[in-house]
């Protein structure tokens, strides 16, 4: 078992891929308790989606990918708002049209780009492969997301529960709405460092629906989120490293298992041990 | 005046909502909202906090721009239990704490004054033994007194309640009618948004009937006849209206 867990870290791509994933996993499982308690799974995926033209554009130009990515992340979501206001076409309609056209407009740069982008570790993540400059910028991202979120957590809380309270209390929700779609495209661009565009949803959207099944408090679900995460994350490399796999693949693997631990035995919430609820 | 709007227009993307709706209520009273779904009842709440911006019309609380007026905490909302997700992981005493976050800092750091003050909402409404509650795990009525708490540890001059009296426990009916009667001593405006009439005739001092406009408003008294229920409610006047007072609902 120690061997098991000590040999990868002999590698010093094991090293990086294992301390990237972790932060990267801790950033996305915090975020993924507003993604999962104001139902924007969805809005999750189609940014991650939406990502990819920035990405390609971003290293076409020499300018730094997460620039590129967030560009077309807030993009796609004020496109999503502006044709959802104008026309008569429903949300999620609108969410499934504009993030693939974002995402075929990805596609088609990618090919038509000479450059050494490889589509296929934006696609499913390269964590093994990191460079020094995205571990730097992955930092950077890291950082700023951590620091919007602890700040305005109560507000963000707030805007969650009851977006007419804090509208009536005088906080601006228009603005932290936008806040809270900045934020999730910088951590969908940090989230497809390790996992990659593809599966970068499951790190938004995973650790938060598990920590929800096990606890009634908004503090303690941020931290099972997190730490839900950064576990799936680390095992989920050491796994593939042993298993010579997918370190994308296994990472949400991990975290799904978690989910399904969550599911069947959440002391309250889970299947298995589910009581009629006690009103007193 | 605590409530002022003249000839307030409200449209969606083209569609009225609300026209020229005119009504003043002043302070320390309690006034009935009374309408058919899609009268424009949440749509004056919503204009009255900020939520939809007048198209037309001018609305002033306390003599001041809804803005400033929520600024200053001026407007408490308390919403229908079903529009909140239950699930959510907050607790009894995090929901009404959020009655406080317009006094706080930007960090939101409570202080004694702000606990105080909750802790002093949740004696009112008798749920301070249940503070540590999940706010899911409440009965229906147990959940609406929290949000009254939280409007109450607002410290708001004008209370806006959307249908309060729907599917509560006969308990917290009396609760909330003694409540009601203590704020309006304090000089608190109260709105209450209903359809069920027998309510209006047991607490309103004032009635406000809405269809798409300000039908009329004034003293219950006055405003609660037969022609202008039968405007508000488009010919078909409800049979709650010749019937006597409805029974009590039994506790979901």
């Amino acid at each position: 078992m120690i061997t098991w867990l000590l040999e990868p870290l002999s590698h010093d791509f094991m090293v990086r891929a294992l301390l990237v994933s972790a932060l990267v996993g801790g950033v996305c499982g915090l975020l993924s308790c507003y993604m999962t308690l104001k139902g924007w799974a969805l809005m999750g995926d189609a940014v991650s989606h939406a990502v990819l033209p920035g990405v390609v554009l971003a290293y076409a130009l020499g300018l730094p990918f997460s620039l590129g990515a967030f560009v077309f992340g807030v993009g796609s979501v004020t496109a999503i708002g502006f044709v959802k206001q104008k026309s008569r076409v429903k949300e999620d309609t609108v969410i499934g049209l504009v993030f693939t056209g974002f995402f075929a407009l990805g596609l088609v740069l990618v090919s038509k780009t000479r450059s050494n982008i490889d589509l296929t570790h934006i696609l499913f993540g390269n964590v093994l492969g990191i460079s020094q400059a995205d571990i730097q910028q992955t930092l950077l991202i890291s950082a700023l997301v951590v620091a919007v979120l602890l700040l305005l957590r109560r507000d963000l809380l707030l805007f969650c529960f009851d977006p007419t309270h804090a509208r009536s209390i005088g906080i601006n929700t228009g603005l932290l709405h936008y806040v809270l779609l900045s934020v999730l495209s910088l951590a969908a661009v940090a989230g497809l460092q390790s996992v990659g565009i593809i599966l970068v949803v499951a790190m938004l959207v995973t650790p938060g629906a598990t920590a929800y099944l096990l606890t009634d408090r908004f503090d303690r679900m941020t931290l099972l989120a997190i730490t839900s995460s950064v576990l799936a994350s680390l095992l989920g490399v050491i796994i593939s490293y042993w298993s010579d796999s997918s370190t994308a693949g296994c990472i949400v693997l991990v975290q799904t298992g978690l989910f399904l631990l969550a599911f069947l035995f959440a002391p309250r919430h889970g299947i298995f041990r589910q009581h009629p609820e006690i009103g007193a | 005046m605590r409530i002022e709007a003249d000839q307030v227009c409200v449209d969606y993307n083209g569609r009225v909502a609300l026209y020229d709706a005119s009504l003043h209520l002043p302070a320390g009273s309690i006034c009935g909202l009374v309408g058919m779904n899609g009268a424009g009842k949440s749509t004056l709440f919503k204009a009255l906090t900020g939520f939809v911006r007048p198209s037309r019309g001018r609305i002033r609380i306390n003599g001041q721009r809804v803005a400033q007026a929520q600024r200053e905490q001026a407007v408490a909302y308390v919403p229908q239990s079903e529009s909140i997700d239950c699930g959510f992981p907050v607790s009894v005493w995090d929901v009404v704490m959020m009655g406080r976050y317009g006094a706080m800092n930007l960090l939101r750091i409570p202080r004694q004054s702000d606990r105080i003050a909750v802790r002093d909402a949740l004696e009112r409404v008798d749920l301070l033994e249940l503070r540590h509650r999940p706010i899911g795990s409440l009965s229906g009525g147990q959940r609406k007194r929290a949000f009254l708490a939280r409007a109450i540890a607002q410290r708001a001059s004008v209370l806006l309640l959307d249908e309060p009296f729907n599917g509560v426990d006969v308990r917290t009916e009396k609760l909330m009618a003694e409540l009601f009667l203590q704020l309006r001593r304090d000089g608190r405006t109260i709105l209450i948004s209903t359809h069920d009439l027998s309510h209006v005739r047991d607490f309103c001092d004032l009635v406000v009937l809405i269809n798409k406009t300000v039908l009329a408003y004034g003293e219950t008294s006055e405003v609660f006849t037969p022609e202008n229920l039968e405007l508000t409610f488009g010919g078909m006047p409800p049979n709650l209206l010749t019937g006597p007072s409805s029974a009590e609902e039994p506790e979901p």
